[in-house]
């Protein structure tokens, strides 16, 4: 299957947020935007969800605080009960440091690897050269064509009303 | 198929009006940065850094004088690790020594940038793009060269792996009651989550210089670093949540990393040391040396690297202004110690002060008084913390005096135990001094190799406090509210 792909590049990100704003009110189907840093109010024109890594950060964290808890608990007061000045053996305050470590360092490590597995990057992945990258200071905007209803000239259109400097039209071969 | 090619507007790099960053003007902020910057100018200049075909001569005489101080550290550990640590001046009673104090004092370098990363990020202080990656990169190698010292100091250095609880045949724990421990994980985790912050926050960077790669070498070490980033906007959504998160996580932890390592000490019983001020004035005098650190740092790199308009004169004056502000935090603790070892009534607290002051150990705590607390009153005066020379004087006086002050807490209380027949002056060996010289070898060897590879400036942050990526936000108010 191809799938036939219009793309736009923009010098500035107000010209990308507008086109794309065009887009989603017009129903025009988005593939992506690519851009060199983040842009504000892009999430929203493109319809992408609130992302849910929070929810991965608390649980790793709290996974966190209760293994280090037990940890602790298990270890020096159950399998080598370990008198240490006295103190009773589920000296629960002393754990808090090391606990509150844990919990830290736990949900730390589960958000960046949500990050990692989510987003597709790990070391490694090599980029698919498809279009050309947009790290420096040029955005560019993905658009399909999936019917006859859009024509080519349409988009180019679409994209120059909103102050692109170029655009580009690349038939893609999808699995 | 190109179908439409308008020629891109090639903005000219050119000299802007001289703005004055360092204006006390209240209606009107100044610029983050100065001279005309864009996008791609942006790039440019910091990966024009890492790109350059010839490496710079001076880089190769630091380099060289650094991996020789990274050598002689070395050899000083394997002399330590064949003979023992007799070769070090600890001795009872004062078992410590240097290698706690150098400890300390490097883990305290490493959280101004964590400060700057995390803390001034949840602020939403816009000038710290200009820094972080800077200082957060100090952070992970101060973090490196304190590991070392406690690693080494245990004695029997392969015998490390017992402070972690790694279940063995004589079912032995470490004792969690312990806050030597509670140190290993504070320190583990904040290197972790630091190396783990900062590898994140140069994705994107790295994205860049991957695609702007020429040589084959650079094309595969970049493509392997970048991991893939290509910018989509889901990326840059997911990213930016993470950052935050992240940015939450670290904030706490590094305020608890220091006060954990201030637990080494006021966990104790030794007069001096059983204080419950030492947290908070531990993690003060942390940030207070970190940013002394990134000054000193940062003066050189800016001239060096041609970053002067990235990092302008009025980011060095606001981290003059937090030494400042820090540098009081610490003379307010040291003055409440006394009081409270006055108005305490313990005896052997109130010797303990005394003899800091006046005992055979007063020119060291006077050196730490004087760089900590005199010094830095001069940057009260704009002349003076506008002033290249002045800032790097008072800044390295500032590691001295942050330096001393560790040798104090540490040295000072141990060598008067309460049983006066145990009474010793600590002096350090030649191998003390040359293996904490040696830690600014391998430090800085770190530093440089940092500078010379990779961004030394978060690109993607800059370019979103750049007046011409602000514009988006205006945006925000034609955009019906939902």
């Amino acid at each position: 299957m191809t799938r036939h792909l219009h793309i736009g590049y923009f010098d500035d990100e107000r010209r990308l947020l507008g086109a794309a704003r065009e887009c989603r009110d017009r129903g025009i189907p988005v593939v992506d935007a690519i851009s060199p840093f983040p842009v504000h109010g892009i999430d929203e024109a493109l319809g992408i969800r609130p992302s849910r890594l929070p929810w991965v950060t608390l649980v790793g964290g709290t996974a966190g605080a209760v293994l280090g808890l037990l940890l602790q608990y298990w270890t020096a007061g159950v399998n080598w009960p370990l008198n240490v000045g006295g103190k009773p053996l589920d000296s629960f305050p002393a754990f808090v440091p090391v606990a509150f470590e844990l919990t830290i360092l736990f949900a730390g490590l589960s958000t960046a690897g949500a990050l990692l597995l989510r987003s597709r990057i790990w070391p490694g992945r090599g980029v698919r050269r498809g279009f050309e990258t947009t790290t420096d200071g040029t955005h560019a905007l993905v658009l399909e064509e999936r019917d006859a209803s859009f024509e080519s000239r349409e988009f180019r259109e679409l994209f120059l009303r909103h102050g692109a400097t170029r655009s580009v039209e690349r038939a893609e071969v999808i699995a | 198929m190109v179908i439409t090619a308008a020629t891109e507007p090639k903005r000219a790099h050119v000299a802007a009006p001289v703005v004055d960053v360092l204006s006390d003007d209240p209606t009107q902020r100044p610029p983050l940065m100065t001279g005309e910057n864009d996008f791609t100018s942006i790039t440019d200049d910091v990966c024009g850094i890492a790109e350059r075909e010839a490496t710079p001569r001076a880089w190769y005489i630091a380099f060289a004088a650094s991996v020789t101080g990274m050598t002689v550290m070395f050899a000083m550990l394997g002399y330590l690790i064949f003979n023992g640590v007799g070769v070090w001046g600890n001795n009872q009673p004062v078992a410590w020594g240097w290698p706690i104090v150098n400890f300390v004092f490097w883990v305290g370098i490493g959280h101004a940038g964590t400060l700057i990363s995390a803390i001034l990020f949840l602020f939403r202080q816009g000038w710290r793009t200009s820094i972080n990656r800077f200082a957060e990169a100090m952070t992970i190698f101060a973090v490196c060269c304190a590991g070392i010292f406690p690693a080494v100091h245990i004695g029997r250095v392969w015998m490390a792996y017992y402070l972690f609880p790694i279940p063995n045949q004589m079912e032995m724990w470490p004792n969690f009651r312990s806050p030597l421990l509670w140190d290993v994980f504070a320190v583990s985790a904040y290197a972790l989550t630091s190396l783990m912050f900062w590898y994140m926050g140069m994705i994107p960077d790295l994205a860049t210089l991957r695609d702007r790669a020429k040589g084959k070498v650079r094309q595969i070490a970049y493509g392997i670093a970048s991991m893939g980033w290509t910018g989509s906007a889901r990326q840059w959504h997911r990213y930016e949540k993470a950052y935050l998160l992240l940015a939450g996580l670290a904030t706490p932890l590094v305020l608890s990393v220091h006060s954990v390592v201030s637990f080494d000490f006021a966990v104790s019983q030794v007069p001096g040391w059983h204080t419950t001020i030492f947290p908070p004035y531990f993690v003060a005098g942390a940030i207070f040396s970190g940013f002394a650190m990134v000054v000193t740092l940062m003066i050189p790199a800016r001239q060096f690297f041609g970053l002067k308009h990235l990092v302008t004169m009025k980011h060095l004056e606001i981290m003059c202004k937090i030494i400042l502000a820090t540098g009081m935090m610490v003379g307010y603790a040291y003055a409440i110690e006394f009081f409270i070892a006055w108005y305490g009534g313990n005896p052997y607290e109130r010797f303990a002060f005394i003899n800091r002051a006046m005992g055979p150990y007063a020119w060291a705590y006077w050196t730490m008084a004087t760089c900590n607390v005199l010094v830095p009153q001069l940057f009260w005066f704009k002349k003076l913390r506008t002033n290249l020379w002045v800032m790097m004087g008072v800044c390295i006086l500032v590691n001295v005096g942050m330096w001393f002050e560790r040798f104090v807490i540490t040295v000072i209380s141990l060598s008067r135990d309460f049983l006066p027949s145990s009474w010793d002056y600590f002096k350090p060996t030649a191998v003390d001094v040359l293996t904490f010289a040696g830690s600014f070898g391998l430090f800085f060897t770190l530093f440089l190799l940092f500078c010379r590879y990779l961004p030394m400036v978060a690109m993607a942050e800059v370019k979103t406090v750049l007046p011409q990526a602000h514009a988006g936000h205006g945006l925000h108010a034609e955009e019906p509210a939902r």
